[in-house]
């Protein structure tokens, strides 16, 4: 087995899927802490089904892909935040309205030109053979970018997304944070959809987090944890569809499910070390 | 010249006036609190006071060296934060932002100045805990050490003792009582509980009817039509006490007096004479809604 997994490097294709995949694991990681304490979970994944329809629409008009579907992405995050943030429309039905919506013009669009072929599928579910060197490029580019803006801005980052009212109070430009979490957020959804997929992206953002969550008690642990989490279940998740030819995006959520499983059952136990303790 | 002056401030939500003809001055050392019921206005002069609502007309004049966006704040606690994963030092420091400019991490100097404030607040034993593990009066201790970090003049808190138990509540008055005059910090606090503010401000602001309808010391307030109308609500307590007394109920789970809230106070007295304490909790919680 070990052999195999040798093996499996010394393709072009796996090396590429690997450093993109880490990278988008990190960054998403990251990024997913901050939007499920902020209960965004779901604007991730309202921003993939976005991502698929701009994706759509770039191939029945022979665009770049992503040259489309990043502004496209962008412009939709900025109107699911506003949305989250007005009373007056519910952000959850507003969600849920953009990404169906999205997903049927992409299914129209599709229908009408080339039909359901395999782009089509990889776009849906993700594929690590439609990645090139430049998708690499883009993707080192934007995680850099992500990684940096998150070093620098990570106590004013906690700040928003702990006590935004606060912070605003304080004089923190809290509205210009949610931009940067939200346009950040675009970014990697768009650049991770090309491995995972579509409808799996938003996994890679919530999973993590919910995860750590579970054990770590330090927002600092919890994003390390995230981070650490995520790169493990994404290498697990490629060493095990290379090995057994199984879907990747689909390997790496079934990773991640089962890390949850996992630091849900360390968290039961250790609640229940303590307790006896107490009793003794 | 006056820490916080108030010049014939009004407030408006989309074009309709919420609370006008505010006029007071804040100096520096005062404990001021805001009175008023639900619905008076309160969070919105808050709100105005800490630069988040722009006044539709009049404006607020910060005096001294203080400058807006100086002022530490207390909230009112959040969903989210009931289940953050923060340490109580992570809090306690992020209220050292505001002092930064565009500094990304914290310095020495911004982490004395929260572990000064956690020792001030008997929370260094906690720094290492988990925010959304301890209980409200120790999690209200943070917010406050986080208020302390992140001003040197003034704290505004909005109903501190909210949610809490009688005994940590006394206790929360207390520490805020000594914040004021051991620290030297003048103290803004928003409340409904007009026994505290009595017990413990130095002067009063009572807002009703979308206009000031007090302001001045609290010995004046006393004396004054505001004050008197509050306590009329206050008979009612007092004839559901004696009902109480004569007619003891099984489950003696009654809020204590300070716990009630003057709105409850003024629920109609005969109505509450013969019920028993949850049905007395019961219309609390209606006339609150």
């Amino acid at each position: 087995m070990f052999h195999l997994i040798l093996e499996m490097f010394t393709y072009p294709f796996m090396v590429r899927a690997l450093c993109m995949g880490v990278l988008v694991a990190l960054c998403s990681a990251l990024l997913g802490v901050t939007l499920v304490l902020k209960r965004y979970s779901m604007i991730g994944d309202g921003l993939s089904h976005v991502g698929f329809g701009a994706l759509a629409i770039a191939t029945a008009m022979n665009a770049a892909p992503l040259a489309v579907a990043i502004p496209v992405v962008i412009a939709a995050s900025f109107l699911l935040l506003r949305l989250s943030e007005s009373s007056k429309i519910k952000g959850d039905a507003a969600i849920a309205l953009i990404s169906t919506g999205s997903l049927a013009v992409g299914v129209m669009v599709v229908s009408m030109t080339t039909g359901m072929n395999t782009d089509v599928y990889n776009y849906l579910f993700g594929s690590i053979l439609s990645m090139s060197e430049g998708d690499v490029v883009l993707t080192g580019v934007v995680s850099a970018v992500i990684l940096a803006l998150f070093v620098f801005f990570y106590n004013r980052i906690f700040a928003v997304t702990f006590d935004e009212t606060f912070a605003r109070a304080t004089g923190l430009n809290a509205r210009l944070y949610n931009m940067v979490i939200a346009v950040l957020t675009a970014l990697i959804i768009v650049v991770g959809m090309r491995m995972m997929g579509s409808l799996l992206i938003s996994s890679l953002v919530v999973f993590p987090a919910v995860t750590s969550m579970r054990t770590c008690i330090t927002f600092r642990s919890v994003m390390i944890c995230s981070a650490i989490v995520s790169t493990v279940c994404l290498v697990t998740g490629l060493v095990i569809s290379y090995l057994y030819a199984a879907p990747t995006g689909a390997s790496i959520v079934l990773c991640n499910i089962a890390a949850f499983f996992l630091f849900t059952a360390l968290q039961k136990l250790r609640e229940r070390l303590q307790s006896s303790e107490k009793s003794l | 010249m006056s820490l916080i002056s108030c010049d014939n401030l009004a407030f408006a939500y989309d074009g309709v006036t919420v609370l006008h003809g505010l006029n007071f001055k804040i100096e520096q050392g005062d404990y001021l609190c805001i009175l008023g019921e639900n619905g008076a206005g309160k969070s919105t002069l808050m709100k105005g006071l800490l630069g988040l609502k722009k006044p539709s007309a009049g404006n607020v004049t910060f005096g001294g060296d203080l400058r807006a966006r100086e002022i530490g704040y207390l909230p009112q606690q959040t969903p989210v934060q009931k289940d953050f994963p923060a340490s109580v030092r992570e809090v306690v420091l992020s209220g050292c932002l505001s002092g930064m400019g565009m500094r990304p991490f914290f310095g020495k100097a911004e982490k004395e100045r929260a572990a000064r404030n956690m020792e001030a607040l008997e929370i260094t034993d906690l720094a290492d805990r988990c925010y959304r593990d301890l209980s409200g009066g120790q999690q209200q201790r943070v917010l406050l050490a986080r208020a302390l970090c992140a001003t040197k003049k003034v704290i505004l808190l909005d109903e501190p003792v909210a949610g809490l138990d009688p005994l940590v509540t006394i206790n929360m008055y207390k520490l805020i009582e000594r914040i004021n005059s051991e620290m030297g910090i003048t103290v803004i606090m928003v409340s409904h509980d007009v026994q505290a503010a009595t017990n413990y401000a130095s002067h009063i602001l009572h807002l009703g009817e979308d206009r000031q309808l007090f302001f001045g010391t609290c010995g004046d307030y006393r004396h004054s039509a505001a004050y008197h109308s509050f306590m009329d609500g206050g008979k009612a307590v007092h004839i559901w006490k004696k009902a109480q007394a004569k007619n003891p109920a099984p489950a003696a789970g009654a809020a204590p007096e300070k716990a009630i809230s003057p709105a409850a106070e003024a629920a109609p007295a005969p109505e509450v004479k013969n019920e028993s304490p949850e049905a007395a909790q019961k219309t609390e919680k209606e006339v609150r809604k």
